[in-house]
């Protein structure tokens, strides 16, 4: 209850201050609250904002799905064999150090503006990350159940399911948080650069009309729907993953 | 209980283990002897314990016997189609599975009538739903004896599963596993350092030696399981003493 009260006080706390460096700094640099709102509210009725949305979170699906699974199969394979591991390590390594804007600009020139280019670019850019993640848990598999498995003839697909993978939830569950606010976060660049809608195209546009109230207002947006997906997809799956720890008294 | 086998089985049951030697690499280069020259036969449905000092290679033994570990010199040949059940000293069950779903996991072509005597045998029917997290030390061997029963073993092998358990538990469930195996004979292969114990359930006991392990003696046990006196158990004890002491010399 209490927590309740709090976040509800920080909420309230911070839309203060917004309320007040907005009276300082004027309607054109920081719109307010009411100005914003009005805004997230008109695109809303024009169906834009609906559409943008819907076009960046697809892109951001997209891309984390193809991430996520690719990193897992290279991560456990890295994190299981050695000889995989040591010739992959280089190319994680520059992959890992590459900046996001030469990798989406380099994808842009080898494959066009188009679609697969962008999905490539921030697909390419999140799995290094899971990767690595998940190639540190694949390195603390238990051996013992292995030899568990192996003693008792399990087939290859039982034991990922079973043996290997509830073992590599928590890294994989890591790799996707952080990796669901970078992909978005990259996504919205891509979508700068190169594509003619979505709200980094929206943000861009409005960057160039300096208006900040539709800057913020896509913005806000955005941050809800991945607030929702947070609060309602990825807590629940992680509490179903890990229904079987022990409850803490 | 059936020394000469079960009639209803072939003589296929056979456990045949000729070790010529095996060693490990240390961490300062050399080799380390841990086998030499051991040879153990087994008929079907008989029950053997391996009986040795701590630490002379009983485990190295069993690994090699179950095929986790096949850098050695020597053969095995397992029982017909070499179905394994295995307890090891640890329960190795999957914490993020139920009690029901380990079982099952390992044995999947066991029916339901087979794990209901089998959970009703070791006592384990109110905690199929439970989490081995939530169990106690004697319930997950319990989970873990229920195991290997259930995948129908042509050879049964126990890794001192009784150890670290309060002498009543352990006397309990010594008498339910003898229950089991008086129900459906299998070849057994028991490791102990307990004299006691290996006493009470084998019909064939192999002394061992200190590392290098080799076998100092064979004592077979004429008497069923069931009707082994106080007196005879004296006896068979005294007889273990004596050719440990002659081996010795």
């Amino acid at each position: 209850m209490t927590n309740v009260a709090l976040r509800l006080a920080s909420i309230v706390l911070l839309l203060a201050v917004w309320f007040v460096g907005a009276h300082f700094a004027g309607e054109r640099l920081l719109p307010g609250p009411q100005a914003v709102g009005l805004a997230i509210v008109n695109e809303a009725r024009s169906g834009a904002l609906a559409f943008n949305l819907g076009v960046t979170l697809a892109r951001v699906a997209v891309a984390f799905v193809i991430a996520m699974a690719l990193g897992t199969v290279i991560g456990l394979a890295m994190g299981r064999n050695a000889l995989i591991d040591r010739i992959g390590d280089p190319w994680l390594v520059a992959l890992l150090n590459l900046p996001a804007l030469v990798i989406i600009v380099l994808a842009y020139i080898w494959a066009g503006l188009t679609e697969t280019a962008a999905i490539a670019a921030v697909a390419l850019n999140k799995l290094p990350i899971a990767t690595v993640t998940v190639r540190e848990g694949a390195r603390a598999l238990d051996k013992t159940l292995d030899e568990m498995a192996e003693v008792f003839r399990m087939g290859r697909w039982v034991r990922l399911r079973h043996v290997v993978l509830p073992q590599l939830a928590p890294y994989i569950a890591a790799a996707a948080r952080s990796g669901l606010s970078l992909v978005w976060k990259i996504v919205l660049i891509v979508e700068l650069l190169g594509r003619p809608n979505g709200v980094g195209f929206e943000i861009g546009v409005a960057f160039q009309l300096f208006d900040v109230t539709r800057i913020l207002a896509y913005a806000l947006a955005f941050v809800a729907v991945m607030l929702a997906i947070e609060t309602f997809l990825v807590q629940p799956l992680e509490r179903h993953v890990s229904r079987w720890r022990p409850k803490q008294a | 209980m059936f020394p000469a086998g079960d009639p209803s089985r072939p003589e296929s049951g056979r456990l045949e283990v000729h070790v010529k030697q095996k060693s490990y690499r240390t961490a300062s280069g050399g080799r380390l002897q841990v086998l030499d020259d051991l040879s153990i036969t087994l008929n079907n449905g008989e029950v053997a314990a391996l009986v040795g000092p701590s630490g002379c290679g009983k485990t190295t033994l069993l690994r090699i016997i179950v095929g986790l570990d096949r850098d050695f010199d020597g053969s095995v040949t397992l029982p017909d189609q070499g179905r394994l059940g295995i307890v090891f000293q640890e329960p190795r069950l999957l914490p993020w599975r139920t009690v029901e779903e380990n079982v099952r996991l390992a044995a999947p072509q066991a029916g339901e009538d087979v794990l209901a005597t089998l959970f009703g045998t070791l006592e384990l029917i109110e905690h199929r739903r439970h989490y081995p997290g939530e169990l106690s030390l004697g319930l997950a061997r319990r989970v873990a004896l229920a195991r290997a029963f259930a995948v129908d073993p042509e050879l049964l092998v126990l890794d001192e599963p009784f150890v670290s358990l309060d002498a009543q538990l352990a006397a309990k469930l010594r008498a339910e596993l003898v229950e089991l195996v008086a129900r459906r004979p299998v070849t057994t292969l028991l490791v102990t350092h307990d004299v006691e114990e290996a006493i009470g359930l084998a019909d064939r006991i192999f002394l061992l030696s200190a590392s290098p392990a080799r076998v100092l003696a064979e004592v077979p046990i004429e008497n069923p399981r069931s009707v082994r006196s106080a007196d005879q158990i004296a006896a068979i004890r005294k007889e273990i003493a004596l050719k440990t002491a002659a081996a010795q010399m």
